[in-house]
């Protein structure tokens, strides 16, 4: 069953689980260095090995940069709350448990709007946030697939144990109908902008450092009970997420066409097919005998450190899109299209450095944008925001017009200079002098005496024939109006 | 045995500072001892004679360069092979570490180099501290000196041994149910349990981590706290470790009066089980304190009835969690299956199945049995709220007493075998008046009073959290009144051993 029909027939449910690496400068709870590549298992200390004897302790950095994300999803902060063992047994978890939180999470309870294609907001409702730490990384050698069947050997590289991670769980997301894949990669990129915007971590999906889990089920309508679910682990693209949420939804829609079960599971996605694969069973009773982690002791963060995370959170993404929106008076769609350019902060930037939005947005959007694609750099990589502002400053002060301007910001673009510098050594600044300008109006009269005629005669729009001729002249300098003034002055017209 | 082994840690750290005698020759004494008697004995896993000397050396030259060095300086020790030591094999008296070698750093060892004391080597214990004789131990058996067909107690035993034998001035035990207070109290010495928190933790290999706690241990309570202020104070790598400042333990033991003292006896841990002789020389004990002017008081504890069952789920929950490492992934045995596909799984299980004793299999089934889904509330959940309880019943207790008082153990050392010959809640009903103190976090210390056919008996001491001060303010007084009136326990051992 293709995902057009199975969503008009079924009612998706979406579950989402996205892990975050944070950008401190060392491990949770060890000194090692957080610190992405290096030889293998160099960035580890006693603790991070998981060697006998060797204690954690917690740190600090990660506790807020959590605290900060909770905030930033609307959650309620613990006042107090614990780390907990998660017992189970895997070469790339050194202790054979993970220190992660279970029934007592940093923060819970929190949403996050999420905007999609078209402007539609949707509110994805959050669970938890809480703090974990990273496992290490198995490598699989000798195999044709470098998946663990097959291989002769493995390798374990524990530079990531211990990096410090926060899980975000949702619960579940229904009423998203036909649009649920589309939602949960927005949910996720969302998610992706309000890391970056808190400056958490690299937010890197191409590193890892933002991994998504994702939970589908179907029903028969949303009034039935939740269907059994299937969890798609470490997806980690926007696209993959899409794509993996769309696959699932066929497939477990094609399963209850025929009459079966969909089996609960995790699941893998694969980038080259699009599709998913069995992996191991999964069902409730998976078993981490969960315990509070008695070498560490309750984390009590305090309400006036929370208070003044809460003040130092940063303008994030959908306010400020809001905030903008209407100081700007841009359409709905003019919005969407700054934002999806990469080209908010920077036209927020030229706002500020003086420039007027509309001004801002046709530049950034505009040339900016032309050159940049051009020479296949970010618009941001070619000029600054201070750079664009000094470009519409000049125009409006009749130094530039729009052809000029575009000149100017090729030589800026080149690093010949600032927009003024530019435009001085280009020669390309407006003609004030009158004088030039008059002898080359007297010299056009005087060649085209014809025109002349025809100008004199109530042909007005004749004169344009005189001003190739006195923009020639002038290489284009010339101030259009003010030549034709002075046509008109000189025939006495 | 030679006058040097005969010292004790004080008088040896007086010696040196006089420069009577050498820390060489202090150490070559202890080491040409324990090279005698370690056929006997068996206290010690490794012996460590070579960084012994190196370290008396570097000592004795310090001081003639006329260094300030510490009160202990040069006064050899042996640490529990529980303790992380770099550089030198650590086993935690299993064969899944027969042949480990730390790459890092405990900071107990890192306080006992710094201060110059010469670690004379890595005594033997239960396997990763699992029991109460120390014949779980993959390096056989250690023998108590006072009567070698004697079990010196556990999990701490060839800590004990090795100070009863006049193998060692001083020891560095660790406790988790009363595993130094108990081989304490089989071999005639001072054993201490600090408050939890007193001692950090860090490269103390973990057997249960919320009751887990380094011991000082000596013949005498003056070398015990001597020890105890060396080893204690705040550690930042160890997250449980108490901020608490450190001191005033030696000068305790040596200057308290026990006039004024109100010593409470403990309903429930007297009477009823203990061994007749043990029975008599606790009250014997109470009366020669009272004599010296301690007040004697009754306290009632009900909740310390349900102690042993608590830590009988508490402890092996988190060693389940804590031994989960040993899965030859990292370090230490790998065992590969004999048979079938050589997987992670499959190696993990055979290295576990051969690495681990019984005792050990025995106590990670139960823990894990006991963090099961399902079964969690009942038995971890509850056993918690019955260490509130305990807590409580302590608190309320030290409200009419300076310190609590009870025999260590019911009986006094057992003779090998005796375990197998019971079942194992018969041996674990043996730690009923030690576990408390651990469930509870408070500070213990056992000391000799006394013989029982020819047996030491322990005398138990329990004081209020971050008090272990007052544990020396008793002890002391009460250790010299004691020898006064029956001489010194150990003097009994020393004939004996010289005798032989």
């Amino acid at each position: 069953m293709k995902y057009e029909d199975a969503i008009k027939k079924y009612d998706p449910v979406i579950g989402i689980e996205v892990h975050v690496e944070l950008g401190t400068a060392t491990k949770m709870f060890d000194a090692a260095p957080n610190t992405f590549g290096g030889g293998p298992n160099t960035n580890v200390t006693p603790t991070s090995l998981g060697l006998p004897g060797s204690l954690p302790v917690v740190n600090e950095k990660g506790v807020e940069y959590a605290i900060k994300i909770g905030l930033a999803l609307g959650c309620e902060i613990a006042e107090t709350c614990r780390f907990a063992r998660k017992n189970y047994f895997y070469p790339d978890v050194p202790k054979d448990f993970q220190t992660s939180q279970s029934d007592e999470p940093i923060a819970a309870e929190g949403q996050v709007e999420v905007e999609l294609e078209d402007g539609t907001i949707v509110t994805v409702p959050v669970e938890r946030a809480h703090m974990e730490e990273d496992a290490g990384k198995n490598t699989h050698v000798g195999g044709a697939t470098g998946r663990i069947q097959g291989a002769d050997h493995s390798l374990v590289d524990y530079n990531r144990a211990g990096v410090p991670l926060v899980e975000i769980v949702t619960h579940p997301i229904t009423g998203t109908g036909e649009r649920a894949a589309e939602v949960a990669a927005a949910y996720v990129r969302t998610l992706r902008d309000i890391f970056r915007a808190l400056d958490v971590s690299e937010a890197r999906m191409e590193q890892g450092n933002v991994r998504a889990d994702v939970n589908v089920s179907l029903r028969e309508s949303p009034e039935a009970p939740l269907g059994t679910r299937t969890e798609t682990k470490n997806v980690n693209s926007f696209r993959s997420i899409e794509r993996a949420v769309r696959f699932e939804i066929a497939r477990q829609a094609t399963l209850l066409e025929a009459g079966e079960k969909v089996v609960q599971e995790t699941r893998h996605f694969h980038e080259e097919t699009g599709e998913t694969s069995s992996g191991r069973p999964k069902s409730d009773a998976d078993d981490y005998r969960y315990f509070p982690e008695p070498d560490l002791v309750p984390l009590q963060p305090s309400r006036e450190w929370v208070d003044q995370l809460r003040a130092s959170l940063p303008e994030l993404p959908a306010q400020k899109r809001r905030r903008l929106l209407g100081e700007w008076k841009f359409s709905d769609l003019e919005m969407r299209d700054i934002v999806n350019a990469g080209l908010l902060e920077a036209i927020e930037d030229t706002v500020t450095a003086g420039a007027k939005p509309a001004a801002a947005r046709k530049w950034w959007t505009g040339e900016v944008a032309r050159l940049a694609n051009q020479e296949d750099k970010r618009p941001t990589e070619i000029v600054t925001p201070a750079q664009v502002a000094g470009l519409v400053d000049l125009i409006n002060e009749g130094k530039l017009n729009d052809k000029l301007a575009k000149d100017v910001l090729t030589g800026v673009s080149a690093g010949e200079g600032e927009p003024a510098e530019v435009m001085k050594a280009r020669d390309l600044e407006i003609v004030e002098d009158t004088g030039a300008l008059e002898a080359a109006v007297e010299e056009a009269i005087a060649a085209n005496p014809d025109v002349v005629e025809k100008i004199k005669g109530g042909k007005m729009q004749a004169i344009g024939a005189l001003m190739g001729p006195i923009m020639k002249a002038t290489r284009g300098q010339a101030d259009a109006g003010k030549a034709k003034d002075l046509i008109l002055a000189k025939l006495g017209v | 045995m030679t006058e040097l082994t005969n010292k004790s840690a004080l008088e040896l750290a007086a010696g040196l500072k006089s420069g009577e005698f050498s820390s060489v020759d202090v150490t070559q004494a202890h080491l040409d001892r324990i090279a005698s008697t370690e056929d006997d004995f068996n206290s010690f896993i490794t012996v460590t004679d070579e960084l012994a000397l190196e370290t008396a050396k570097a000592v004795d030259a310090k001081r003639s360069a006329g260094e300030d060095l510490h009160t202990l300086a040069g006064v050899p020790v042996a640490l529990k092979d529980l303790v992380v030591t770099e550089g030198t094999r650590t086993t935690a008296g299993s064969k899944m570490l027969e042949n480990w070698v730390p790459p890092y750093e405990s900071t107990v060892h890192n306080k006992v180099k710094a201060a110059g004391l010469p670690v004379l080597g890595k005594t033997n214990l239960d396997e990763f501290a699992m029991g109460s004789t120390t014949e779980h131990s993959a390096f056989g058996n250690t023998r108590n000196p006072w009567n070698l067909d004697h079990v010196p107690g556990g999990s701490s035993g060839g800590a004990a041994a090795a100070l009863a034998g006049f193998q060692a001035p001083l020891s560095v035990g660790t406790d988790t149910g009363g595993s130094v207070r108990q081989p304490a109290a089989f071999t005639g010495t001072v054993g201490v349990k600090p408050t939890y928190g007193s001692i950090s933790r860090f490269g103390i290999i973990a057997m249960a981590s919320s009751l887990d706690q380094v011991g000082p241990m000596g013949r005498s309570v003056a070398d015990a706290a001597a020890l105890h202020e060396l080893l204690a104070g705040h550690d930042p790598l160890d997250s449980t470790s108490l901020p608490d400042e450190v001191g005033g333990f030696l000068n305790a033991a040596q200057t308290s009066e026990l006039k004024g003292k109100k010593l409470g006896v403990i309903k429930q841990l007297a009477g009823e089980g203990y061994q007749d002789g043990v029975r008599t020389a606790f009250t014997a004990a109470l009366e020669t304190a009272a004599a010296a002017g301690a007040e004697i008081v009754e306290v009632d504890c009900p909740s310390i009835s349900y102690a042993l069952d608590a830590y009988y789920l508490i402890m092996p929950s988190e060693v389940s969690s804590n031994l989960a490492r040993y899965d030859g992934m990292r370090y230490g045995l790998r065992v590969e299956p004999e048979s079938g596909p050589v997987t992670a799984e499959t190696v993990m299980s055979a290295t576990r199945a051969a690495g681990f004793g019984d005792e050990v299999k025995r106590r990670i089934i139960l823990g894990t049995y006991a963090l099961s889904a399902g079964y969690y509330d009942a038995y971890y959940g509850s056993a918690q709220k019955i260490r509130t309880l305990v807590q409580n019943d302590f608190a309320k207790a030290f409200a009419a007493c300076d310190v609590l008082v009870s025999p260590t153990t019911p009986t006094t050392a057992l003779k090998f075998g005796a375990e197998k010959a019971a079942d194992p809640m018969a041996l674990y009903l043996g730690d009923v008046a030690t576990i408390p103190a651990n469930l509870a976090g408070i500070p213990g210390l056992s000391l000799p009073a006394g013989l029982a056919e020819g047996l030491p008996v322990g005398f138990q001491i329990l004081a209020p959290a971050r008090e272990d001060v007052k544990l020396y303010e008793v002890a002391g007084p009460l250790e010299a009144a004691l020898e006064s009136a029956g001489g010194r326990v150990l003097d009994t051992l020393a004939e004996g051993l010289n005798a032989k």
